[in-house]
């Protein structure tokens, strides 16, 4: 894999141009997911179709740099519509969203119709905007996503703070006095601009999940913007080159599907597997909560057992733990667990095994609830312990 | 017929299909859950048409239909969780599915009907060819019989839920305390919803599906505010875009169901625009006019306050208005002219004096 990916010409170009790609939209992503506006990007890249053949028809060339700009400007028009429609009118976010990207994407359709009738129509190949071609990735396509993701890149460092106080907490930057509703503009700008260096690799159909995958699955990894942003770069990177690679070297592999997979991958691994968010994570505390709680519940009863006989290391049997508990099969688990914990043992006697506290058990247990058992007894006798 | 009629009459009943649905869809706030269900529905009709080897089995239908509703209940799990959000849950959920779906027809589906041009595209234009025939007369095109069934499903479950829809729509909580369960319901409308892209698939492509869905509920959504009527509206809109679509596809020599679509967005924007109550220029009136009708009402004021006061030779002059209301002579102008028009004031001399309907329009004001 590695002799191929360094040597052949071909494959290091996609693997550039689908490296700029991932980190872009991955670094942007962040910040639509986090602002709640996942679906956005979806309206953006769908009504960027209608541009790119505009592009085409007015200059007649294929050159990526045209066809990006108009790209870019119709998906500009599509955002700021769907802006406004929501502003103006009570038509809901999500029904002007669905509205602009089947309208934009119907229209963009109705021109390549038109497109094919050209004379110079056919070598346009402009379908490859649905669902993107990695092997047609030519030199000068990623030096043109290179430079717009370098813009993009160095812009979103550069009002770092600014887009920061955007996302998370825009009253107060407004009380700040900055202008908010001038960076919501650059913000979705760079959107924009991140969205059209991917759709030639991509597709307008699948842009969006480039957008909104590295982002989902890096916040499951971090609760810092920074630390999201550096990895949602990072694993749309890594999305990028693997699903690109992969489509550029197998026939008959669309590209735009095979990233979204690889970027699917990321999400589930990232939502099963993350450490403190992940799933598993959550599971297995669930499940030691649980135990934690079960343990406590017998420890508690048995340290009654023990302060109300004189020995307080008598064993007591379980039996009579289990009428102590309104969920008496948590007694003998509990108890196994605390036995493994060191704070009780089993006292084999002949009329029966009973579980005795031990030492260390004795003095968790008061620990544990003396100091709360009697906060709650002084509270339900309403005397505070001076008084009485 | 014709098959140009036949065309028609089949954008036609896509288009209503389409609409029944959306209109709910629009009102709950969840449109983008057909264009999540347009897509993901692929791999369902991939893998049936594997397993049956052939397009015209209903099997395919079915399939989809689950795939439609298995991408709902995957979304609300995976935004049950907690971990992403709904709208990032959408953006993921069906992006992935409907790549399985791209993947499986390049690879293993190449040279068989089923191509990706036509999964987003649909082929409007040949539908007429694909006919159904028993024992050699022909019943006409088979997307006009299976659009025809759907719109009929459709239409029965909107009649028999008329009543449960629309409460659990507009009133969630009082819906499910009188016990109708909303889940159960959502999922219904969204099998409803499942089988029309399946249907319209073939039509006008998983693109364009959710054009006729969200576009004409969201364009009557401006035009009424009775549900009964937005459905009928959204489906008379549905209609009219078919076969404004239609011709003009025909003019151009375009992608028919791309003309649909953008005709959708036409009437939309002209509703924005015109619609009576809710549309843009609508709104700018009522606020001139409220600007108007308040700029008079200060002037009546104004006049009342110092008539027959020995200031009364400045504060009642017309040109000294802008000055002791802080108003720019545009406004001063409005104002006097409307008051004159509506006779609440009266020139007399150089100065202004109310009418007796002016002095009492302003006593009120005061009071008021």
């Amino acid at each position: 894999m590695s002799l191929p990916f360094v040597f052949d010409f071909t494959l290091r170009t996609v693997a550039l141009g689908a490296a700029v790609l991932g980190i872009v939209s991955g670094t942007l992503g962040t910040y639509a997911v986090l602002r709640g506006q996942s679906l956005l990007g979806d309206a953006i890249s769908h009504a960027a179709l209608p541009g790119i053949a505009i592009a085409f028809i007015l200059t007649g060339v294929r050159s990526p740099l045209v066809l990006v700009l108009g790209a870019a400007a119709a998906g500009w028009i599509g955002a700021l519509l769907v802006l406004t429609v929501t502003k103006r009118s009570r038509i809901p976010y999500d029904a002007a969203l669905g509205l602009v990207l089947s309208v934009f994407f119907g229209f963009g359709m109705v021109l390549l119709t038109f497109i094919q009738r050209l004379p110079s129509g056919n070598q346009a190949g402009l379908d490859t905007f649905l669902f993107g071609q990695a092997a047609a990735l030519l030199p000068r396509d990623v030096a043109v996503m290179a430079g717009l993701g370098f813009v993009a890149l160095a812009a979103t460092a550069a009002f770092w703070k600014e887009l920061k106080l955007l996302s998370f907490d825009r009253e107060f930057g407004a009380s700040l006095g900055l202008p908010m509703r001038a960076l919501d503009v650059v913000l979705t700008s760079l959107l924009v601009l991140a969205i059209v260096i991917g759709l030639q690799t991509v597709g307008v159909i699948l842009m969006s999940a480039i957008l909104i995958a590295p982002a989902a699955a890096a916040r499951q990894w971090s609760d810092r913007l920074g630390q999201i942003v550096l990895l949602a770069a990072l694993f749309g990177a890594l999305a990028g080159v693997t699903g690109a690679v992969v489509s550029a070297s197998t026939p008959r592999m669309p590209t735009g599907p095979t990233i979204v997979l690889c970027a699917g991958a990321i999400v589930l691994v990232s939502l099963l597997a993350a450490p403190r968010r992940g799933l598993l994570a959550e599971a297995v505390r669930v499940r030691r909560d649980r135990r934690n709680l079960r343990e406590l519940g017998v420890l508690e009863d048995l340290f009654t057992l023990a302060s109300q006989h004189p020995d307080p290391f008598h064993p007591h049997a379980s039996v009579v733990l289990r009428t102590m508990t309104s969920d008496p099969e948590s007694v003998e688990p509990g108890l196994e667990g605390l036995s493994r914990r060191g704070l009780v043992r089993l006292v084999r006697l002949v009329e029966g095994d009973g579980w005795a506290l031990t030492d260390r058990g004795l003095e968790d247990a008061r620990r544990e609830f003396v100091g709360w058992k009697g906060r709650a007894d002084r509270a339900a006798t309403g005397a505070d312990g001076s008084g009485s | 017929m014709t098959p140009q009629s036949e065309i028609q009459l089949i954008a036609v009943l896509t288009a209503l299909a389409c609409a029944l649905p959306g209109a709910f869809l629009v009102l709950r706030r969840v449109s983008m859950l057909s264009d999540a269900i347009s897509h993901a529905i692929l791999p369902g009709i991939v893998v049936a048409f594997f397993l049956t080897e052939d397009l015209n089995s209903p099997l395919l239908i079915l399939g989809a239909a689950a795939t439609g509703v298995l991408t709902a209940a995957l979304i609300e799990t995976l935004s049950r969780t907690g971990k992403v959000r709904e709208d990032a849950a959408i953006g993921l959920v069906f992006p992935i599915l409907f790549s399985i779906g791209v993947i499986l027809i390049a690879r293993y589906a190449g040279g068989v009907h089923l191509d990706v041009d036509a999964v987003l595209l649909g082929e409007l234009a040949f539908a007429p060819f694909d006919r159904v025939a028993f024992s050699g007369i022909d019943f006409g095109p088979k997307a006009l019989w299976v659009m025809g069934v759907i719109l009929l499903l459709n239409a029965a479950f909107i009649a028999l839920f008329y009543k449960e829809l629309k409460l659990s729509t507009f009133d969630p909580s009082l819906a499910a305390a009188l016990g109708f369960s909303p889940a159960l319901l959502h999922y219904l409308l969204m099998g409803a919803v499942s089988v029309t892209a399946v249907g319209a698939f073939d039509a006008v492509g998983s693109v364009l599906v959710v054009a006729l869905i969200v576009g004409p509920p969201a364009t009557a959504y401006l035009l009424t505010d009775r549900l009964a009527y937005l459905l009928a509206l959204s489906a008379g809109l549905g209609a009219a875009a078919g076969i404004a679509g239609y011709w003009a596809s025909y003019l151009a020599d375009a992608s028919i169901a791309g003309s649909m679509a953008t005709m959708v967005g036409i009437f939309f924007f002209l509703a924005f625009l015109f619609a009576p109550n809710q549309g843009i220029v609508a709104g700018f009136r009522r606020s001139r006019a409220q600007r108007r009708r308040f700029a008079q009402h200060m002037l009546l004021v104004h006049i009342l306050h110092h008539e027959n006061t020995p200031e009364a030779a400045r504060e009642c002059h017309p040109n000294h208005l802008q000055e002791h209301l802080r108003w720019n002579e545009d406004i001063a102008h409005v104002a006097i002219r409307s008051a004159l028009r509506d006779g609440l004031i009266e020139p007399r001399g150089e100065l202004l004096h109310l009418t007796e309907s002016g002095r009492q329009l302003a006593r009120v004001t005061m009071v008021a």
